[in-house]
């Protein structure tokens, strides 16, 4: 498996990549390649900088410095000769269609129903027709365990139904890559199960994932490899039974047996 | 008895705990007495009668020539106007203040700083003043031209054939009006979190598309309610144009009891008029925010 998909280009390749606030350097040269099919869990303490290299990934946040390319396309960027231009609005946008993403607050549209939520990009970025999107956004809803809640509006639903509904709209503009940003922290503990079970098939079924974590027992289950950051850079990275049962640098340590505490 | 003791109630209460030998019987409750609501209606009801004196038994109210005036061509004419006035000065000042708000939101520091200027000159301003500055616009500037600031121009059109009395009442109207829309409109958008912007953003969507579609359907719900209240106000607010003698209501009752000394009954004409506008106005905005409600009744603002 490890072979099959380590072929062609990366899904995502980082080179170096530096990210400031004023003078806060929050990446200070992050060094990183995604294969296709792979499944990466990012963890570290707060203020690593997981999370600002997740939003890098698909340009909410711009970087500072180095290279960052999703399937061989530089993010945010044009590269003539030695020089990167940066894009206009609408050609980030038409790249960013293929990545989807998953927000710690969900944040799905309070003012459109469940089916909406999913329907809405489709329409307005693909511009699809509404009855053609509809079976599709349905299916999604089944695929999620959701289809008895389609018209249901984000208030009247829980937390984890929330954060499935935002996979599934997620998954409605058919990315071929999946980020997710500390998608289980904002849920009570008895709704993570159902959340990362999604995660779960999805990752299952062959899609490439860059998973910012605090659920240690899913990256060790699921993921294919382990990034452990510390202050914006990536400290040690790793199959998860390497990580977790053998860590390299003393920092790595110091934080997984926090947790175990 | 026991039970009672070591229940830990008695213990917590002993102020409401029944004493034992009274617990078998059953209590009268005697309801808080309230002299001051009733002192409160004495005082409203002497009010109200006494209103309802002076409106009935006062014959100067003349309701004869209120009833005449009410529905008369020139009134009507009048009411026409000033609803024609208040829909196309907030057409100005509603479109005008969305650019404005959306100039104050712009990371181009120039945008927002005009934006904001012009808020704090048109706010600072009479509205009254602003409509007879315009009028007599043509006194500072003889004729309108265009070309380089400080160098050559070409001479269009003399200033007093492009400022009718329309021109300067719609314009002063709506320049006023676009100051409060900016910041109605700018709070609004600001109540939407950042967050909604990133997920639009990351499905794709055009900084266009996201406002279009995610950040100004939900800031809505926040800017109706103050911009139903400004609709209303210059309703009112047009009135002000009777200054520079343009033919809307109130301008019309005046050049009415001018000649006919009947200004009590005239104005009250004007008075139902303007009330029963802005009912209209109000029974509208609260159909609106129930619309618009739809989506959150069930857990308003819950989620942020």
């Amino acid at each position: 498996m490890t072979d099959q998909i380590a072929t062609g280009v990366p899904m995502v390749r980082a080179r170096a990549v530096i990210k400031r606030y004023g003078h806060h350097d929050v990446l200070k040269g992050i060094d990183l390649n995604v294969v296709r099919g792979e499944v990466v869990c990012l963890i570290g303490p707060s203020g690593s900088g997981k999370s600002t290299f997740l939003r890098c990934i698909n340009h909410l946040e711009h970087i500072d410095g180095g290279e960052l390319a999703v399937d061989g396309e530089l993010v945010g960027y044009r590269r003539q000769g030695n020089r990167l231009y940066e894009l206009k609005p609408a050609e980030v946008c038409r790249r960013r269609r293929e990545i989807g993403m998953v927000f710690q607050h969900f944040e799905l549209f309070p003012h459109k129903t469940a089916l909406e939520n999913i329907m809405l990009a489709p329409q307005i970025v693909l511009g699809r027709k509404a009855q053609d999107v509809r079976a599709e956004a349905m299916a999604l809803l089944v695929r999620v365990g959701l289809e008895d809640r389609a018209g249901f509006y984000p208030s009247q639903l829980s937390g984890g139904q929330q954060q499935r509904v935002a996979i599934a709209r997620a998954l409605a503009m058919k990315p071929k890559l999946m980020l997710f940003d500390e998608p289980t922290s904002a849920l009570d503990p008895e709704l993570v199960g159902e959340v990362l079970g999604v995660m779960r098939d999805l990752a299952e079924g062959g899609m490439t994932m860059v998973v910012v974590t605090h659920e240690m027992g899913f990256a060790r289950d699921v993921a294919d490899r382990v990034v452990f950051m510390d202050q914006g850079r990536i400290v040690e990275e790793g199959p998860p039974d390497a990580i977790f049962s053998r860590p390299q640098t003393e920092r790595a340590r110091s934080f997984l047996d926090r947790l175990v505490n | 008895m026991s039970v009672q003791e070591n229940n830990g109630l008695a213990g917590r209460s002993p102020a409401g705990s029944l004493s034992p030998e009274e617990a078998g019987t059953p209590l009268t409750v005697v309801p808080l007495r309230h002299p001051w609501r009733w002192a409160g209606a004495a005082a409203i009801a002497y009010v109200l009668l006494s209103i309802a004196d002076l409106l009935i038994t006062n014959p100067r109210w003349q309701w004869h020539t209120v009833w005449d005036y009410l529905f008369s061509e020139p009134v009507l004419l009048g009411v026409l106007a000033t609803i024609t006035l208040t829909v196309l000065a907030e057409l100005v000042g509603i479109s005008f203040g969305i650019l404005l708000a959306i100039m104050r939101l712009s990371p181009n520091p120039l945008l927002s700083w005009s934006s904001a200027m012009f808020t704090w000159t048109f706010r600072g301003i009479p509205p009254l003043v602003m409509i007879l500055f315009i009028y007599f616009f043509s006194a500072l500037v003889p004729v309108l031209s265009i070309g380089i600031p400080f160098g050559p121009s070409i001479e269009l059109v003399r200033t007093n054939t492009v400022i009718t009395q329309t021109f300067a009442a719609v314009i002063g109207l709506g320049l006023a009006q676009a100051a409060y829309v900016a910041e109605i409109v700018r709070s609004g958008i600001l109540s939407v979190t950042q967050g909604q912007t990133s997920a639009a953003l990351a499905l794709g969507m055009t900084p266009l598309q996201t406002m279009r579609h995610v950040i100004f359907p939900q800031a809505m719900r926040v800017i109706v309610p103050p911009l139903g209240n400004e609709v209303i106000s210059m309703v009112k607010a047009t009135s002000l144009v009777s200054v520079i003698a343009y033919m809307e209501l109130l301008t019309t009752i005046q050049v009415i009891y001018a000649r006919t000394f009947e200004q009590i009954p005239m104005l009250m004409v004007a008075v139902i008029w303007y009330g029963v506008l802005t009912t209209v106005l109000t029974i509208v905005q609260s159909r609106i925010e129930t619309r618009l409600n739809k989506s959150a009744k069930n857990n308003p603002g819950a989620r942020r």
